[in-house]
C-alpha cells in the first residue's frame, strides 16, 4: 500500500530536484569584485565595543554628508569581519587590535584579498591590571614577580586553590595562558566568555572594593568610571611573542590598524580614499565614546556633535578635488 | 500566548493501569538488591567508586585519541581557497546563499517603501484576514494583537531593527516550515525514513548553532545566508516531528473509510491524512516559530543585523535596559507570528469542516481578497514613503532603558549579599560551587575512563537494554577520542547539576501548578516570557547576582529550562484520570498519598518527557553558559566561532551532541516514545 506512495513521492522529489538543478545552470554571482568606478555604497564592519562604534559612526556620517556614499554598518567580531573583507561582504575594518594574526597572514599576505589601510591614529594598550584601592594598600603587587605572594587575596571558589585571573573574551588578543605558565605564576584564568561578562564582573567587584587581577585595555569607555593600575610585565620587544607558546613578555602598545577589501581599496574611489585618510586621536575617539556610553546619546547624534566641533580634523580626510 | 501548549505533548495519555503499590514491602535497599538489575547497578557503582578511590585520577589515554585538528584545518583552508572558483559553489551553494539574501533584502526593501504607517496597516490587515476577516471576534482579536505589536515596537525605539528581524524571520519560518513539512512527510509515511531521520533531528537540535555557524560562514558567506540556514536547521525538527506524529496518529477508521471509497494513496494523503494531522502540524509550526526567534541574537553574531544587533551592542555597554527593549520586541514578534498563524490554522479548520474535506482548495478560492490585499500593499508601497517618514517618529518613543536599569541596579545591590539568615545570591553561588559543582567535577575526573564507560553502559542497559548501552558508551567514547574527555566531564558535571536543580524546582512548581488553578494562571505569562526572552538579555543581571563562573551559567540555564519542565509536569499530572484520584480519595487517602501513590506514578510518562526536555534544553545552554564563565566545551565553541577556527569549535560541538545522546539514552527507559521532544 505504501510502495505506490513512496514511488510517487520519489518521482515528485526527482522533479523538484531537477528543477533546482536546471535553475542552477548559470554560475552564481560570487559577491566578490568591485564595479570599477568608485563605490556608491560602503559596508563597515563594526565590533560590539563602543570605541569601534564611535569610529564607524563618524566615518559613516561624513561619507554620507560630504561624499554622498551610502554606508551600511554591520556588527561583526574581528575574526568574522576578516572573512567578510575577504569575500567582499564588508569593505572596511576601522579598528583592528591584531587579534586575528592567522587571518591577516592568510588573507593579507597569502591571498592578497585584504589590504592594509594604515593606522587609525588611536593607540591601543593591553595589560594586566588591579584596582587602585588594592594597589595603594599593596604596592608590591604591581610587579609580576611578586604576584604569587598575593594569590590568596585573589582566590575564589572557581580558581581551585590558585589565584584567579579574570581572562579576556575569546576573540581578543591574549597570551595570558602562556605568560602564567612561563613565569610559573600560581594563577588560574577565569574564562569570561564575553566582554559583557568581564565588564560586569569588574564593575561588581569594584563596587564591593574586592581585590581582583584582570586582563584590561585602553581605550575603553569604562576607564572613566573605574580606576585601575597596571601590573608591570617584562617589556615587549619585537617578536618576543612568537611563537605564542614561548611568550614571556608583556603586550605591545600598538597603533590600531585599518583593513580594506582589496577591490574596494583599488576601485573604491573617493570613499576608499576618505577611509584611508581617516585618522584621529585617542582623545577624539574617547570623546565620542563617552557621549554614546556616558551620556546615552545615539552613535549618530554623538558623531554629528563631534563633526560640528572638529571641522579642522576631518577636513583633512576629504579626498583632494 | 499559545507557547503555553508548545512544549506540552499532544500525545501521551498516561498508561491506564495503576501500578500496584505495596504499603508493606521490603525496605528500598533490600528491594534494590533483590532485582538483578538493581544488583548489577549497585555492584557497578561500588566498582566505580572503588576504582576512583584506588587510582585517583581519570583522563583519557593519549593513544586512543584521534587528531581531527589537521583534517579540519585543511578543510577550512580548502573552503577559503575555492569559494569563488569551485563548481560546487558556483553552481549550487552560492545560488542558495544568493536566494536567501535576495528574499530577505527584498522584504526589507518592501517594508522600507511601505513606511511605518504602511507596514502597520498591512500587518494589521493580514492578521485580520488570517483571523477570518469580517467582524468576528477572532479576526478582531488577531488584528488588534498585530496593531499592538507594531505600535509597541515603534514606541520602544527599535522600529528599523524590528523590520529587519521581521523580514529575516518571515523567510526563516517559511523555509523551516516547508523543510519540516517535507521531512515530516517522509518520516510519517515511511518507517525507514523515520528511523533514519530521528538521529538527524536529534543532532540538529542538540548541536549548538555556534558550532556549525562557522562552517556555514565559510560555505554560504557572512550575514543573512548563514544566519538563515542555521536558523532553519535548528527550527525545522519540531515541525517535522509533529507532522510525522500527526500522520502516524491518524485514526485508522477514517483512513479505512477513505480507502474503501477508492481513494488513491495520494488522494488519501491529501484529503484524509493531512487534514487529520492538522492539529499537530499547527503545534509544530508554533514550535518552529519560537525556535526561529530564539536564533535572532545568534544571527547578529555573523552580521545579519536586526534586533539581535541591538542586544549584542547593548551587552558591550552593560546596558540591560537597552537590551531589554530589543528583547521585548523579539517576544512581541513571536506573539505576532504565533497568533496570526494560529488564527489562520483555526480558520482553515473551520472552512474544512464546513466544506467537507476540500477546504484547502476552498481557501484558495478566496483569491479576490488576496488580490485586494496585494492591491492595498502596492498602493501603500508606492505612496507610503510620501505619507510619512520612513522611520517611526522619534517623538513617540518611550525610553524604558533608564527606569529598567535603575530598578535592576536596586535588585543587584540588595539581593547579592548581606541578607540576614538566607545570605544572598552571591553567597548561594559560592556554596553551590564549593559543595556541589567542585565535588561533582573532581569526582568525575578522579574516576578512570574505563570505569566511567562501564557505568554509562550499565545505566543505559538498565534503562533501555543493549542497544541503548551501545549508543551511550559509543557517544562517550567519541568525546574521549576527540581529545575532549576532561572538558566533556567538566561540562557534564555542570549539566548534571543544572538538570537536577531544574527538575527539582520544575517538578515542585509543576505539582503546585497542577493542583492550584490560580497559581497556574499567575505563572503562565511569567513562563512565556522566560522562554521567549533571548537569554542574552538576562546574562548581565545573572552575572551581577551570581558572579562570573559556572554557577552563573547554571542559573541562566535554569531560567531558560524551567518553563518547559513546569508545563509538562503540570500537564501530565492534570491529565491523570480523575476517576483514579477520586477512587483513592474515597478510600481515605490523604492529599499527599493521592499525589505520591496515584498521580505521580500515573504521570510517569509525562515526567519522563520533562526529564528529556530538561536534558536537551540544558545542553542547548552550554554555549550560553560559556559566555558567562562556564568554560569547558562551551568556551571552545564560542572561541571557535569568534576566532574563525573550525578545528576548535566543531569537535566541541560534536562532544556536546555526544553528551546529549548519552544522557538521553540513560534517562529514557524502556521502549522509546514515538516522539519525545
Amino acid at each position: 500500500m505504501n510502495s505506490k506512495l513512496i514511488r510517487t513521492s520519489l518521482i515528485a522529489g526527482t522533479g523538484v530536484l531537477g528543477m533546482i538543478a536546471l535553475s542552477a545552470c548559470g554560475a552564481a554571482d560570487t559577491g566578490a569584485g568591485g564595479d570599477g568606478k568608485g563605490a556608491k555604497k560602503v559596508t563597515i564592519a563594526v565590533p560590539s565595543w563602543v570605541g569601534a562604534q564611535a569610529n564607524a559612526a563618524v566615518a559613516a556620517q561624513l561619507l554620507e554628508d560630504e561624499l554622498g556614499v551610502r554606508v551600511k554598518q554591520e556588527q561583526m567580531d574581528e575574526s568574522v569581519a576578516f572573512n567578510a573583507l575577504n569575500s567582499g561582504k564588508a569593505d572596511a575594518i576601522l579598528e583592528d587590535w591584531g587579534g586575528a594574526p592567522e587571518k591577516v597572514k592568510r588573507y593579507v599576505d597569502d591571498k592578497k584579498t585584504v589590504v592594509k589601510g594604515g593606522g587609525l591614529g588611536v593607540t591601543g594598550h593591553i595589560g594586566w591590571f588591579v584596582p587602585k584601592y588594592y594597589a595603594d594598600k599593596n604596592p608590591e603587587v604591581l610587579d609580576y614577580k611578586n604576584l604569587n605572594d598575593f594569590k590568596d587575596d585573589f582566590k575564589t571558589s572557581e580558581s581551585g586553590g590558585k589565584g584567579q585571573f579574570i581572562g579576556a573574551a575569546p576573540s581578543y588578543t591574549s597570551y595570558d595562558k602562556y605568560l602564567i605558565k612561563n613565569h610559573k605564576l600560581d594563577y588560574k584564568i577565569l574564562p569570561t566568555g564575553s566582554e559583557a561578562a568581564q565588564l560586569k564582573e569588574i564593575q561588581r567587584l569594584y563596587k564591593a572594593e574586592k581585590p581582583f587581577l584582570t586582563y584590561w585595555w585602553d581605550p575603553q569607555w569604562m576607564n572613566s568610571e573605574i580606576d585601575m593600575v597596571e601590573v608591570k610585565l617584562p617589556e615587549y620587544t619585537e617578536g618576543c611573542n612568537e611563537p605564542k607558546e614561548k611568550t614571556e613578555c608583556g603586550y605591545d602598545t600598538l597603533m590600531l590598524q585599518k583593513y580594506f577589501n582589496a577591490d574596494f581599496a583599488k576601485d573604491g574611489g573617493d570613499a576608499a580614499e576618505f577611509l584611508k585618510n581617516f585618522e584621529w586621536e585617542t582623545e577624539d575617539q574617547n570623546e565620542v565614546a563617552k557621549m554614546i556610553k556616558g551620556d546615552g546619546m545615539s552613535p549618530k547624534n554623538a558623531a554629528a556633535k563631534w563633526i560640528k566641533d572638529n571641522e579642522d580634523t576631518w577636513k583633512k580626510w576629504l579626498p583632494k578635488k | 500566548m499559545s507557547a503555553a501548549e508548545t512544549l506540552t505533548k499532544p500525545e501521551s495519555p498516561p498508561a491506564a493501569a495503576p501500578q500496584p503499590v505495596s504499603a508493606t514491602g521490603p525496605g528500598p535497599l533490600a528491594r534494590l538488591l533483590n532485582s538483578p538489575r538493581g544488583l548489577l547497578l549497585t555492584v557497578t557503582f561500588l566498582f566505580v567508586v572503588v576504582s576512583a578511590v584506588v587510582t585517583g585520577s581519570g583522563g583519557w589515554p593519549g593513544g586512543l585519541t584521534y587528531d581531527v585538528r589537521a583534517p579540519l584545518e585543511d578543510l577550512n583552508n580548502w573552503l577559503i581557497d575555492n569559494r569563488t572558483t569551485h563548481w560546487i559553489f558556483l553552481y549550487f551553494l552560492l545560488h542558495i546563499s544568493n536566494a536567501a539574501e535576495t528574499s530577505v533584502y527584498s522584504l526589507v526593501e518592501l517594508f522600507e517603501s511601505l513606511s511605518w504607517i504602511g507596514v502597520t496597516v498591512m500587518g494589521t490587515l493580514i492578521a485580520w484576514y488570517a483571523g477570518g476577516a469580517g467582524l468576528r471576534k477572532r479576526a478582531l482579536r488577531t488584528a488588534g494583537t498585530a496593531l499592538g505589536v507594531f505600535a509597541a515596537c515603534g514606541m520602544l525605539g527599535v522600529w528599523d531593527r524590528t523590520m529587519e528581524t521581521l523580514a529575516l524571520m518571515t523567510v526563516a519560518v517559511a523555509a523551516a516550515g516547508a523543510l519540516g513539512l517535507l521531512l515530516g512527510l517522509a518520516a510519517g509515511l515511511s518507517d525507514i525514513c523515520d528511523r533514519m531521520l530521528r538521529p538527524v533531528f536529534d543532532t540538529m537540535q542538540v548541536m549548538p548553532a555556534f558550532a556549525y555557524l562557522l562552517p556555514f560562514v565559510l560555505l554560504f558567506d557572512i550575514g543573512v545566508p548563514s544566519a538563515l540556514i542555521a536558523t532553519v536547521i535548528y527550527a525545522a525538527p519540531p515541525m517535522a516531528r509533529l507532522t510525522s506524529l500527526g500522520l502516524r496518529g491518524a485514526d485508522p477508521a477514517a483512513l479505512e473509510a477513505s480507502a474503501s471509497l477508492g481513494a488513491s494513496p495520494l488522494q488519501r494523503l491529501w484529503t484524509a491524512r493531512l487534514p487529520l494531522a492538522r492539529k499537530e502540524m499547527m503545534l509544530g509550526l508554533n514550535q518552529t516559530i519560537m525556535m526561529c526567534l530564539s536564533m535572532v541574537v545568534l544571527a547578529s553574531v555573523v552580521g545579519a543585523g536586526g534586533l539581535g544587533n541591538e542586544i549584542y551592542t547593548a551587552l558591550g555597554q552593560v546596558d540591560v535596559g537597552l537590551a531589554l527593549a530589543a528583547g521585548i520586541a523579539i517576544v512581541l514578534l513571536a506573539v505576532l507570528l504565533d497568533r496570526t498563524t494560529a488564527a489562520a490554522g483555526e480558520q482553515l479548520a473551520e472552512t474544512t469542516e464546513h466544506s467537507g474535506g476540500s477546504g484547502w482548495a476552498a481557501r484558495l478560492r478566496g483569491w479576490p481578497s488576496w488580490l485586494g490585499l496585494a492591491a492595498v500593499g502596492g498602493v501603500l508601497a508606492a505612496v507610503g514613503s510620501r505619507l510619512a517618514e520612513r522611520e517611526w517618529p522619534s517623538a513617540w518613543i518611550v525610553n524604558i532603558a533608564d527606569p529598567v536599569n535603575s530598578s535592576i541596579a536596586w535588585f543587584e545591590e540588595h539581593l547579592g549579599e548581606g541578607i540576614p539568615v538566607v545570605g544572598g545570591t552571591l553567597v548561594w553561588a559560592e556554596n553551590f560551587t564549593v559543595w556541589v559543582l567542585n565535588p561533582l567535577r573532581s569526582g568525575l575526573n578522579a574516576t578512570p575512563w574505563w570505569a566511567l564507560l562501564l557505568l554509562v553502559a550499565v545505566l543505559a542497559w538498565v534503562a533501555g537494554r543493549w542497544r541503548a548501552a551501545l549508543t551511550a558508551t559509543a557517544a562517550m567514547a567519541v568525546a574521549g577520542a576527540l581529545g575532549l574527555w576532561t572538558k566533556s566531564l567538566d561540562t557534564l558535571s555542570q549539566v548534571l547539576a543544572g538538570l537536577l536543580l531544574t527538575l527539582l524546582l520544575g517538578f515542585l512548581i509543576g505539582i503546585v501548578a497542577a493542583r492550584v488553578e490560580r497559581v497556574e494562571r499567575l505563572l503562565r505569562p511569567v513562563l512565556d516570557t522566560m522562554q521567549t526572552m533571548p537569554q542574552f538579555v538576562y546574562l548581565i543581571p545573572v552575572i551581577a547576582l551570581f558572579g562570573v563562573g559556572r554557577t552563573a551559567g547554571i542559573a541562566a540555564a535554569v531560567v531558560f529550562v524551567l518553563p518547559a519542565v513546569v508545563r509538562i509536569t503540570a500537564q501530565g499530572i492534570k491529565q491523570v484520570d480523575p476517576a483514579a484520584v477520586e477512587a483513592a480519595r474515597s478510600m481515605g487517602a490523604t492529599s499527599w498519598q493521592q499525589l505520591r501513590q496515584v498521580q505521580l506514578p500515573l504521570a510517569r510518562k509525562a515526567l519522563l518527557v520533562a526529564v528529556n526536555q530538561g536534558v536537551v534544553l540544558v545542553l542547548s545552554m552550554v554555549v550560553i553558559a560559556g559566555m558567562v564563565g562556564g568554560g569547558a566545551l562551551g568556551i571552545d565553541v564560542i572561541e571557535g566561532l569568534s576566532r574563525g577556527d573550525l578545528a576548535l569549535g566543531l569537535p566541541a560541538g560534536i562532544a556536546i551532541v555526544c553528551l546529549g545522546l548519552m544522557l538521553d539514552r540513560i534517562t529514557q527507559p524502556g521502549a522509546r516514545t514515538p516522539d519525545h521532544r
